[in-house]
């Protein structure tokens, strides 16, 4: 067997993929089911010289990684619903202040306590609009061990690309569970490195001041650029103003660089959507169970097709819009009330065509449980 | 190197009340940077929020104007992430002992580099004047219109059964202690408290007629005295200043790179 094969969890997979991508330093906190990544990172880290940290809780850890990456790493933390509720105020001063990062939750039941050892796909919404105020964000998924390396890879390329936190949501299923990963070779995946200013020292080095692209070029704490990073509105040295120009144009500033890039940071996967007169939209491990109804279908004749969904924020509207034309049936299947059920009916035509196939009692949604709501939708029933 | 090439002149005015300690604080500290001949670019200042934490971007460092009670979490990526740099933490008693004050004990038991500056002023000024865990039982606040019951901690004990190895305590009346406990501080190898007591005449200080900003430094006079002085054996009402702690223990930074050389031998072991 080569080396580069290997039988993983899924959250090793986000190990093998966030050191494929250049990670160096990472902080967290142990919690299920997530815990697995800080072991790995623990133990593997330092044999590349890089840093791993156990801090006192997940807002210690979020932050660690802000102060981190300020000084050039690339970092990432590790967490579940609960320590990623700790976690929004520091999410949303990395957002603020435009500091790239990564942050998994590996979901579990909630609310509170909620189910520690059981899946779920809750926090969506949290992912979206846990931190304070008006924001974007990129939220990430996958549903297989490949996908989940690479969509790690992703979204350190992305943290880089939009100087932004990045959001992998991945679940207790995907997780835990174990199947095949192939490790590509180096130079297989792009890598996004820094973008460091190009500015000599003694000439004045503007930190919030994005180029014609739209991106930001850093300058590492302890280089040659000494200035100012903080949380409240801030103009194009860093320092604070509540001037309105200045405040609506960062708030615009922020919201924009990702929403306006919604179609570039788009990821999917489709399978038989061309001629679908059913179409399932899902992601994570609940797709899965999708697919697997997809290709059990297909061949006694019944053309239902599947959109897998891989970035969840910005939501791809136009995508889903386009796809959805079509089939007379849409079916979002999630293991959560329908928090990607929203996003779809306000963003299709016919909002009336759309149902959920959901369960939200801790166990994987099964292809039967997909196939019997179908059914009940069609009218033929179970 | 003059005092004003330390300060960001865009920034002023500063926005702290006539009578406040911390710009006492801040110029100590200048001072001491400047006897110690560091280098401005080896600096990063990381602070929370409140009227203290605004030292951070009044000074011409690299500086973290971070969340409220997290900046010792922040600080300790920075320093992980470059171990040559020099952390300096000011912080108010509310930022650092009430909200922060788990990522205080934390900070200080892993004896991480980087010196926690403490400017103790015994209220919350930014919001107007409510109780804080540094007030003490039977003192006024917005928040305590009848009488504080909340008891203070002490912060040099706090900070020595933390496991911190460098504790000192000075006050603004004593700026040339304030000084020196700085610039020790700063060459400390480990995690360095060093606790100010510094007035705020707007809210304490008015709420508990302790009269007006003179009059608070010269209670420091007054109630304060060296460690282990007489005075102190006379009345120990009287509160210690000086240099409590200054042990050596392995820096934390230090000690990762010796499980970075560790995993680098299991690493090549295969």
């Amino acid at each position: 067997m080569k080396d580069n094969i290997k039988f993983v969890q899924g959250n090793e997979a986000c190990v093998e993929g966030a050191l494929y991508a250049g990670l160096d330093f990472f902080a967290g906190y142990p919690i299920t089911p997530s815990t697995e990544i800080a072991e790995h990172l623990s133990y593997r880290l330092p044999q590349s010289g890089g840093k791993f940290i156990q801090m006192e809780d997940e807002i210690a850890s979020m932050c660690a990684i802000i102060g981190a990456s300020l000084t050039g790493h690339k970092v990432m933390t590790a967490t579940s619903g609960p320590g990623f509720s700790l976690m929004q105020e520091a999410l949303g001063y990395a957002i603020m202040t435009e500091i790239p990062c990564v942050i998994v939750d590996v979901q579990r039941g909630g609310p509170s306590t909620g189910l520690p050892t059981s899946v779920s796909q809750g926090d969506v919404n949290q992912a979206r609009w846990g931190a304070h105020g008006d924001h974007a964000v990129i939220a990430l998924t996958a549903s297989n061990h490949q996908d989940i390396f690479a969509i790690t890879v992703e979204a350190f390329n992305l943290a880089e690309t939009y100087r932004t936190p990045v959001i992998l949501l991945f679940d207790e299923v995907t997780g835990h569970m174990r199947e095949r990963l192939v490790v590509p070779e180096e130079g297989e995946i792009p890598l996004v490195g820094r973008l460091r200013t190009s500015v000599p020292e003694g000439v004045d080095y503007h930190p919030y001041l994005p180029r014609e692209d739209g991106r930001l070029p850093m300058s590492d704490f302890g280089g040659v650029h000494r200035y100012n990073v903080t949380g409240l509105f801030h103009d194009m040295w860093g320092f604070p103003s509540n001037n309105p120009g200045v405040v609506q144009g960062l708030l615009r500033h922020l919201m924009d660089k990702i929403n306006n890039n919604a179609h570039q940071i788009a990821r999917y996967n489709e399978y038989f959507v061309e001629d679908a007169q059913v179409l399932l939209i899902s992601y994570g491990s609940a797709a899965r169970s999708a697919l697997h109804v997809v290709q059990n279908r297909r061949p006694r004749g019944e053309r239902v097709g599947l959109l897998e969904l891989q970035t969840l924020w910005p939501f791809p509207v136009d995508l889903v819009r386009e796809r959805c034309r079509a089939p007379e049936i849409v079916m979002v299947v999630e293991m959560n009330m329908g928090q990607v059920l929203q996003a779809v009916k306000l963003g299709v035509d016919d909002p009336e065509k759309v149902f959920l196939a959901n369960r939200i009692d801790g166990s994987l949604i099964t292809p039967t449980d997909i196939r019997n709501i179908l059914r009940v939708i069609q009218g033929k029933g179970v | 190197m003059p005092v004003k090439d330390y300060i960001r002149e865009r920034f002023f005015p500063h926005l702290w009340c006539p009578g406040c300690g911390h710009g006492i604080v801040m110029n100590a500290l200048i001072r001491a940077i400047e006897a110690l001949g560091l280098s401005k670019n080896e600096i990063v200042m990381v602070s929370g929020i409140g009227c203290s934490s605004r030292i951070s971007g009044y000074l011409d460092f690299h500086t973290l104007h971070t969340i409220h009670g997290r900046a010792l979490a922040f600080a300790t990526g920075v320093k992980m992430g470059l171990p040559e740099l020099n952390i300096i933490v000011p912080m108010g008693d509310g930022d650092a002992l009430a909200i922060g004050g788990n990522h205080f004990i934390h900070a200080a038991r892993r004896n991480i580099e980087m010196t926690a500056i403490i400017m103790n002023n015994r209220i919350y000024g930014m919001t107007g004047g409510q109780y804080s865990p540094l007030s003490g039982y039977g003192t006024l606040a917005t928040t305590a219109p009848y009488m504080n019951i909340d008891h203070a901690f002490d912060v040099v004990q706090l900070s020595i059964a933390a496991g911190a190895t460098f504790v000192a305590r000075t006050t603004t009346y004593h700026v040339q202690q304030m000084t020196d406990c700085f610039k020790k501080a700063i060459l400390h190898e480990g995690f360095s408290v060093v606790e100010v007591l510094s007035q705020c005449p707007t809210y304490f200080g008015r709420k508990n007629k302790m009269g007006s900003a003179a009059d608070m430094m010269a209670f420091y006079r007054d109630h304060t005295t060296p460690i282990g002085s007489k005075k102190k054996k006379e009345n120990p009402d009287l509160i210690e200043r000086g240099i409590f702690v200054q042990k050596d223990l392995p820096e934390y930074c230090r000690a990762y790179d010796t499980v970075i050389e560790r995993a680098k031998g299991k690493g090549q072991k295969g």
